[in-house]
């Protein structure tokens, strides 16, 4: 039993020994949850890449944000929730004021966080993902589902297929089934479908894939028994090209097949090989397009040898939402420090900034992305600013934009959002804050 | 030297048979636990910094100790009684939401009874899919509990009533209140993880030496030799399936409330199921200390192989660390293995054989 306590003693010595780091004063700390392994790590990769050599940019280019430099540090999640929560409190009190916020990149993640980061007072940060409520910031104080949520995909799809068919009035008794993965990233939208299968008569069916989702066989052998007008599909990873494949081995069309964002990346369709062509999904406002900040990144970054990828993979859909993710939490401490002055910021500043960032037309041309995103608000009450995406199609070899903005149907997302949020605060006792006086 | 039992007579039975015999176990035990409940925390409290100790509490102390009363849990079954179980997952999902249910559904019931509950339940769903052990034996078993993992897995992802009809299938817990005080501090999470996981592993150390144990061990060196000098197979097996997977519920209800406080089904897939197996595999089958160090070496081990590279100064990518983590520790699982098949509680045996004699050995 000694030598037992000893070993104990000797490794938490060890643990705390590594933890304690010195570092400078005028640092602002962003912790990296990536996963480069594991089995989502072709999807997991570009984003971080992006991620990071957004944050070299800023430092190469600027010089940080407003002479204040920002550092990293990557944590490995390997998209396990448990490790996920490891590396968030690994990482929190990392830089002179504590990490800034935190973008999980996985839903499961976001859920085990929302608990805590409002005990830390560190804004999360969950950029086209996470829990579809968080956008009623009276309730999810700390929570930023920024540009769009599950829910809001779900209602742009909706949105789209009714262009399709030449109004929504005419989806009624049509036939949409949604091909999901099982679980919280792949349930979330249900919800939605199903109101608007109330309010506009199409007929809905919901067909769950268990994670990972490699075998479909009996889940497309329903759906060409069913022969539905459309598929949606809300998988992610290695169950996207094998959604595709089982389409076409059941001869279901790939142009009625629409994946939501995290399904219409590279490594989503490149799999899938010639069967991938034609297939389309939703864009996160922004595709695989290559802006002026690409130019930059090319530049400043790769040109210093600073890249953490290859030259090939920037302007990828999966990199360019990770850069985007990374502009986000930047613009957000930016915004603070018109509050709190050009220094390092603490979370609860950052998340004041997150609160009141609004990043116009103009704003997004500076920063040198005036086609990948449309401009956006956040307020108090509405956490997620924009509720906008676009369609693409995969032609092969590259994906084409087909569709022109297309805006979520609010009128029937805000009531959802407002009753799930009070559940939620109900249940947790939290008293929602009144976004009339909130400052 | 520092190890020698000579002088410490034995003068009543009680003596002979209490569970620390030796004075120099019990004193470390004791200290052992002092030092958990007393020292550890003033030492985090003083010694570090807020951030610092946060983390070891909640990333590193409180899942160890939660883990670790599961894999007593399944050492109960697999070590003592011989069944082998691949259903640890399933049931700490029971524990979890059944906890999780009495919580939301009855509020006025106390968090440690909700908990307790959850134990409950997981125990009568393990007795449930241990009657198949009367009849089959072995890997056959092993099968029957997979189906017991797969069939809870499902349940819970489909059935929105064990939810409480969430949406997206994720759950989350109400604050745990004892009595009265909320838990909300790594401190207070740690020492009340603590007690129960104590309290358990003294309570269970004490039933497999008592009548109980025996049965269940008799069972699993030769279950037709118990059988005829007199033990009912029927109570042994399902008895060991009921504490078993009461322990184990009770550290699913912990994981879920304690550590995780917002969770989905995939916390206890079969991974989880695989990793306590894992767990007491290398710790040692049929013994409490070997479940607490095989959690630290399958949990603890990885998370410090990540930050090796970093202290020493070594810049390597994340992908790079993860990989090479895998790799070495796939090869010390091996290595240990190989060096002691019967567990690092094995080991700790041997270097107390070898600490008794030392330094004299004839």
């Amino acid at each position: 039993m000694r030598v037992v306590s000893t070993l104990v003693m000797a490794a938490l010595m060890s643990l705390t020994v590594m933890s304690a780091t010195a570092s400078a004063q005028n640092e602002q700390f962003i912790p990296i949850l990536s996963y480069r392994t594991g089995p989502y790590a072709a999807n997991g990769v570009p984003f971080a890449n992006g991620f990071v050599d957004y944050l070299q940019l800023v430092n190469a280019r600027d010089g940080g944000v407003n002479g204040v430099k920002i550092t990293f540090e990557e944590c490995e999640t390997s998209y396990a929730t448990d490790r996920g929560v490891e590396c968030y409190e690994r990482l929190k009190g990392k830089g002179p004021t504590g990490a800034s916020m935190f973008h999980p990149v996985s839903t499961g993640i976001t859920f085990a966080l929302t608990e805590k980061v409002p005990v830390d007072k560190i804004p999360l940060l969950t950029v086209g993902y996470g829990r579809s409520d968080t956008r009623d910031g009276a309730a999810f104080r700390w929570n930023f589902p920024l540009i769009s949520t599950h829910w809001t995909a779900a209602a742009v799809a909706v949105e789209y297929l009714g262009q399709q068919v030449g109004g929504k009035q005419n989806l009624k008794g049509k036939k949409i089934v949604l091909v999901y993965l099982d679980a919280p990233a792949g349930k979330e939208p249900i919800p939605v479908f199903e109101k608007l299968a109330q309010s506009l008569g199409y007929e809905f069916t919901g067909i769950p894939v268990t994670a990972p989702g490699l075998e479909q066989k009996a889940q497309w052998l329903k759906i060409r028994q069913m022969r539905p007008d459309y598929v949606v599909l809300w998988g992610y990873g290695g169950m996207n090209p094998a959604a595709i494949q089982e389409a076409a081995a059941v001869g279901f069309p790939r142009d009625k097949l629409i994946g939501y964002a995290w399904s219409g990346a590279e490594p989503d369709v490149i799999p899938a090989g010639d069967l991938a062509k034609n297939y389309k999904s939703l864009m996160l406002q922004h595709g695989a397009e290559h802006d002026q900040v690409h130019d930059d990144i090319l530049k400043h970054v790769y040109g210093k040898g600073l890249g953490r990828g290859s030259e090939g993979g920037v302007g990828q859909v999966l990199y360019n939402r990770g850069m985007l993710s990374a502009m986000l939490g930047v613009e957000a401490i930016r915004t603070a420090q018109t509050k709190y002055g050009n220094k390092p910021l603490t979370g609860e500043q950052v998340r004041w900034g997150a609160e009141h960032m609004e990043l116009t037309a103009a704003r997004l041309k500076e920063l040198g992305v005036p086609t990948m995103m449309r401009p956006l608000k956040v307020t108090c009450a509405d956490h997620e600013g924009a509720r906008l995406g676009r369609v693409q199609q995969w032609d092969g070899a590259h994906w084409k934009v087909i569709s022109d903005w297309i805006e979520a149907d609010d009128a029937v997302l805000q009531p959802m959002v407002k009753e799930s949020a009070a559940a939620y605060a109900g249940s947790k006792g939290i008293a929602p804050v009144d976004c009339s006086k909130a400052d | 030297m520092i190890y020698h039992e000579a002088g410490q007579f034995k003068t009543s039975y009680k003596q002979d048979m209490a569970m620390l015999p030796i004075v120099q176990d019990r004193w470390s035990v004791v200290a052992l636990v002092t030092f958990a409940v007393a020292g550890l925390p003033i030492l985090l409290a003083f010694g570090t910094d807020a951030f610092t100790s946060n983390y070891l509490y909640s990333a590193i102390l409180i899942p160890f100790l939660i883990l670790s009363l599961a894999s007593i849990g399944l050492n109960i079954l697999v070590g003592y009684c011989g069944q082998i179980s691949l259903g640890t997952g399933a049931f700490m999902a029971i524990g979890a939401y059944a906890a999780y249910n009495v919580a939301v559904r009855l509020p006025q019931v106390p968090s440690i009874l909700a908990i307790l509950c959850g134990g409950i339940a997981a125990a009568g769903a393990g007795i449930a899919f241990g009657l198949p052990s009367l009849r089959i034996k072995g890997l056959y078993l092993a099968v029957t509990t997979l189906a017991a993992q797969f069939f809870f897995d499902w349940l819970f992802l489909r059935v929105s009533w064990f939810t409480n009809g969430s949406a997206s299938g994720s759950v989350t817990a109400p604050a745990v209140e004892i009595l009265g005080i909320k838990l909300e501090s790594g401190t207070g999470k740690y020492l009340f993880v603590l007690a129960v996981v104590v309290l358990f592993s003294l309570g269970l150390k004490n039933l497999t030496r008592g009548a109980l144990g025996r049965q269940w061990m008799a069972i699993r060196d030769m279950d037709i030799a118990a059988e005829i000098i007199g033990i009912r197979p029927v109570y042994a097996k399902l008895t060991a399936f009921a504490v078993s997977s009461f322990t184990i519920g009770v550290a699913g209800a912990l994981w879920a409330f304690v550590h995780l406080g917002s969770w989905e089904p995939l916390a206890f897939s079969i991974d989880r199921s695989f990793n306590i197996l894992f767990m007491i595999i290398v710790g040692g089958l049929g013994s409490i200390l070997g479940s607490f160090l095989g959690t630290a070496f399958i949990m603890i081990l990885p998370i410090v192989l990540t930050r090796v590279p970093a202290a020493l100064g070594v810049p390597l990518s994340t992908s790079t660390i993860s990989h090479l983590e895998v790799a070495v520790f796939g090869i010390l699982i091996i290595f240990f293995l190989i060096a002691e098949p019967l567990g690092l509680a094995r080991l700790w045996l041997l270097a107390k054989e070898k600490l008794r004699i030392w330094p004299f050995p004839y």
